[in-house]
């Protein structure tokens, strides 16, 4: 037992779980806390200049480490500035203890001067949240907040903690166990549901794995790949698994959805058994649900009780730790001897063969395909392992499509909420998990302008990451559907290429600034970027006019995939 | 679209009903009827709710609630199996000539009389939901002035079958 503040046990209670890094933002209702922060700390703290900011990178840092991300902001706009990056870690899984000042105790509920109900307004983003009002609760609930974010489904919890509370005195002792009587996520799976799952797979004649995020929150990446390969099972990846399964892993048959290939969904919605490894059936995933894998029985294997049944019918669920699952899995398998589907392989290799990615480089812009080949190609021939951040929308699709990641955790994006402004701010706090990595976000211009204010924080933090802007100058994917399904009624799509001058501003950011306004300036100024050892924004002018494709049409059967026109790749 | 009657044992905490609450109204279903109360540990509440969804929702907000850090046990109350029952306070106008007609109308009901005004009685009546409701249809054309309802609350029946053994229970933790 020690004496001291309870805002000094906020932060004790960081350093007890291992924090290394924090980002956030002061302001009044959070001042002791930051009071503590200068008192001296183990614990690093960002200084972002939005809480949004703020948040996405704790999530960004989360996704790049596997680590608990931890954002902290001020009441009232400082609480509901995070909302966004709270949501976006609810969708996407991502473990994030968000810690929140608030009115004093005797204020709360009279509408004081930055009060706001942030506990009420997160309620349905977040597994839980607390509101600290008596300073003895503080270290058994910030105890309780990290092992609720990081078990079962990871997801964000709240702590709003009164600003009386963060000045009261307390005997701080971190408790070494929780006291959760109501959460009591699986730990276990069903043995018999595994060895049902082996049997199905054993039997099966067109067997496919759909493997998504969980896999990587599951920490069962090794399991998934071994599993893969001692039953041959050919695997597609959500975006959010990317990475999972390295994508240059013979049997990896790319992302399915949307904007998947074609071979991706043709081989999903072909098979007659779907191995759904933690992942939701999000409808960017299946399209028509009632034309989806529609000859397939599903296997589900989930640590969220929830999502097995939700969109589809599973006959065989398994609820539980995926580590522990598909090693289970795996090892029946081999029990059961090498399955027979060898038929299957060969097809949906010549469907590979037949529907790869495609574009045309002709024109005298360059097109965004390229581009990001091009920062592949470069991050490629590097030493350092590269982490790959996106913001939202078409850039993010083709960065999907175009990016090769072989590492689990190196691609960082938005896909649930997906949320415009993500990539640059996820990017610094991968930054700050990896060090040791080049972070590159390819960001698109509309969401470069939501978030590009961390750019200061990239640079004064020094946490330098590269930003390559597919700039196309217009909110790309918007245009996309309004071109195809809005009778090119381009309504308030327009952003042009020149406003602002991107590098411009990079550099008044204290950052490193280049333009490519054709393919001839691209590679020189994205090696520039590589080499100049501190954040770089690289303005790619790229073909407004290029779709992305393919393309499955919401609400259409994603086997009915629109490829790009025989004219647009000739 | 059926009702359905949840019991939720739960810890007795600020917002926990409020995250209970918030599953149904995410999906726009309005909640009937919802009871809260003490059980036999004072940290622990139960929580009884009656709802009109589709059996899919329901499978799917059950395991939702499951999830609640708050909720210790959610369990669907079948009505052949549980023992359900509400209070009802009623109001009904009467006539100081009509008194001795209308209790003992709704004293043979079950009810009994909680408070006697000048021109109006109220009445308290312990029972099955359907009991409440054909007592209110009894005392209707009096004229009831105002009717307060606690909405039901239940228990599983101890001579029904144990758990598990029926198919019902969809504990999946």
């Amino acid at each position: 037992m020690t004496q001291m503040l309870g805002s000094d046990a906020i932060l004790r209670s960081l350093e007890a779980e291992g924090v290394d890094v924090v980002f956030g933002i002061p302001g009044g209702a959070i001042l002791p806390t930051y009071d503590a922060f200068a008192r001296g700390t183990t614990v690093r703290h960002v200084l972002a200049r939005h809480e949004q900011g703020a948040g996405h990178m704790a999530e960004g840092y989360a996704r790049a480490s596997g680590k608990v991300g931890v954002a902290i902001a001020t009441s009232g706009p400082g609480a509901t500035n995070l909302v966004t990056a709270i949501a976006d870690a609810w969708m996407d899984s991502t473990p994030l203890v968000c810690i929140t000042g608030q009115v004093r105790s005797n204020l709360i509920g009279t509408d004081a001067f930055q009060e706001i109900d942030i506990t009420g307004i997160s309620m349905p983003i977040v597994k839980h949240s607390w509101l600290v009002q008596d300073v003895e609760e503080l270290p058994g609930v910030l105890k309780a907040a990290f092992h609720v974010a990081r078990t079962g489904r990871q997801g964000p919890v709240l702590v709003d903690v009164a600003k009386d509370v963060q000045e009261a005195a307390i005997d701080f002792r971190y408790p070494d166990e929780v006291d959760l009587p109501g959460w009591k996520p699986p730990t276990r799976v069903h043995h018999r549901q595994v060895a049902e799952a082996a049997r199905a797979i054993a039997a099966a004649e067109r067997p496919i794995i759909y493997a998504g995020g969980g896999v990587l929150n599951g920490d069962a990446c090794a399991e998934l790949r071994a599993l893969v390969e001692a039953a041959d099972l050919p695997a597609v990846v959500t975006l959010m698994g990317k990475g999972c399964l390295p994508d240059s892993h013979p049997l990896n048959y790319g992302h399915p959805g949307m904007h998947g290939s074609k071979y991706a969904n043709w081989a999903l919605n072909k098979s007659d058994l779907v191995i759904a490894v933690g992942t939701r059936f999000d409808d960017r995933v299946t399209g028509k649900l009632s034309a989806f894998a529609p000859a397939a029985r599903v296997i589900h294997f989930d640590i969220d009780a929830a999502e097995v049944g939700k969109i589809r019918h599973a006959e065989i669920p398994v609820v539980g730790p995926l580590k522990l699952a598909l090693a289970e899995l795996t090892t029946a398998l081999r029990a059961e001897g090498r399955p027979q589907h060898d038929e299957w392989l060969k097809q949906v290799e010549e469907w590979r063969q037949l529907y790869p990615y495609r574009y045309s480089r002709a024109g005298s812009m360059v097109k965004p395909q390229f581009a990001i080949e091009s920062v592949r190609d470069l991050a490629a021939s590097r030493e350092e392992p590269t982490v790959w951040t996106t913001g939202v929308g078409q850039h993010q699709m083709w960065a999907m499509q175009y990016l090769q990641c072989d590492e689990p955790r190196s691609f960082v994006t938005s896909g649930g909420l997906g949320t415009m402004g993500y990539g640059i701010p996820a990017a610094i706090g991968a930054k700050a998990a990896r060090p040791d990595a080049r972070v590159v976000c390819i960001d698109g211009d509309g969401c470069f302008q939501m978030t590009s204010q961390e750019l200061a924080t990239a640079a004064l933090e020094r946490l330098p990451i590269v930003v390559v802007l597919v700039n196309n100058g217009w909110l790309g994917m918007v245009r996309q559907w309004q071109e195809l399904f809005y009778a090119e009624r381009f309504s308030e799509t327009h952003l042009t290429h020149q406003v602002p001058d991107y590098a411009q501003l990079a550099e008044a950011y204290g950052c490193a600034g280049f333009t490519a306004r054709d393919e001839s300036e691209l590679e020189s100024a994205l090696e520039a970027a590589f080499d100049c050892g501190r954040t770089a924004v690289v303005d790619v002018h790229c073909d407004p006019e290029e779709k992305c494709f393919p393309m499955v049409p919401a609400g259409a059967a994603s086997v009915d995939v629109i490829e790009a026109p025989e004219e647009a790749v000739a | 679209m059926t009702s359905h009657t949840l019991s939720v044992r739960m810890e007795n905490k600020p917002g926990a009903l409020a995250r209970v609450s918030q599953l149904f109204s995410r999906r726009g279903y309005n909640i009937q009827s919802l009871a809260v109360g003490p059980t036999e540990r004072p940290d622990i509440s139960r929580l009884t709710l009656r709802v009109d969804c589709s059996e899919h929702s329901l499978e799917q907000i059950e395991k939702q609630i499951h999830k609640l850090v708050n909720v210790l046990r959610v369990t669907e109350l079948v009505p052949e199996e549980a023992v359900e029952r509400e209070l009802a306070l009623i109001t009904v106008a009467v006539a100081p000539d009509k008194r001795a007609e209308v209790v003992s109308l709704a004293q043979a009901a079950g009810a009994a009389v909680a408070d006697i005004g000048r021109d109006a009685i109220t009445f308290e009546l312990v029972g099955r939901p359907e009991e409440v409701e054909a007592f209110e249809e009894l005392v209707r054309p009096f004229g009831v002035r105002e009717l307060a309802r606690t909405g039901r609350i239940g228990l599983r029946r101890p001579s029904s079958q144990p758990r598990g053994s029926n198919g019902r229970d969809r504990h999946l933790r």
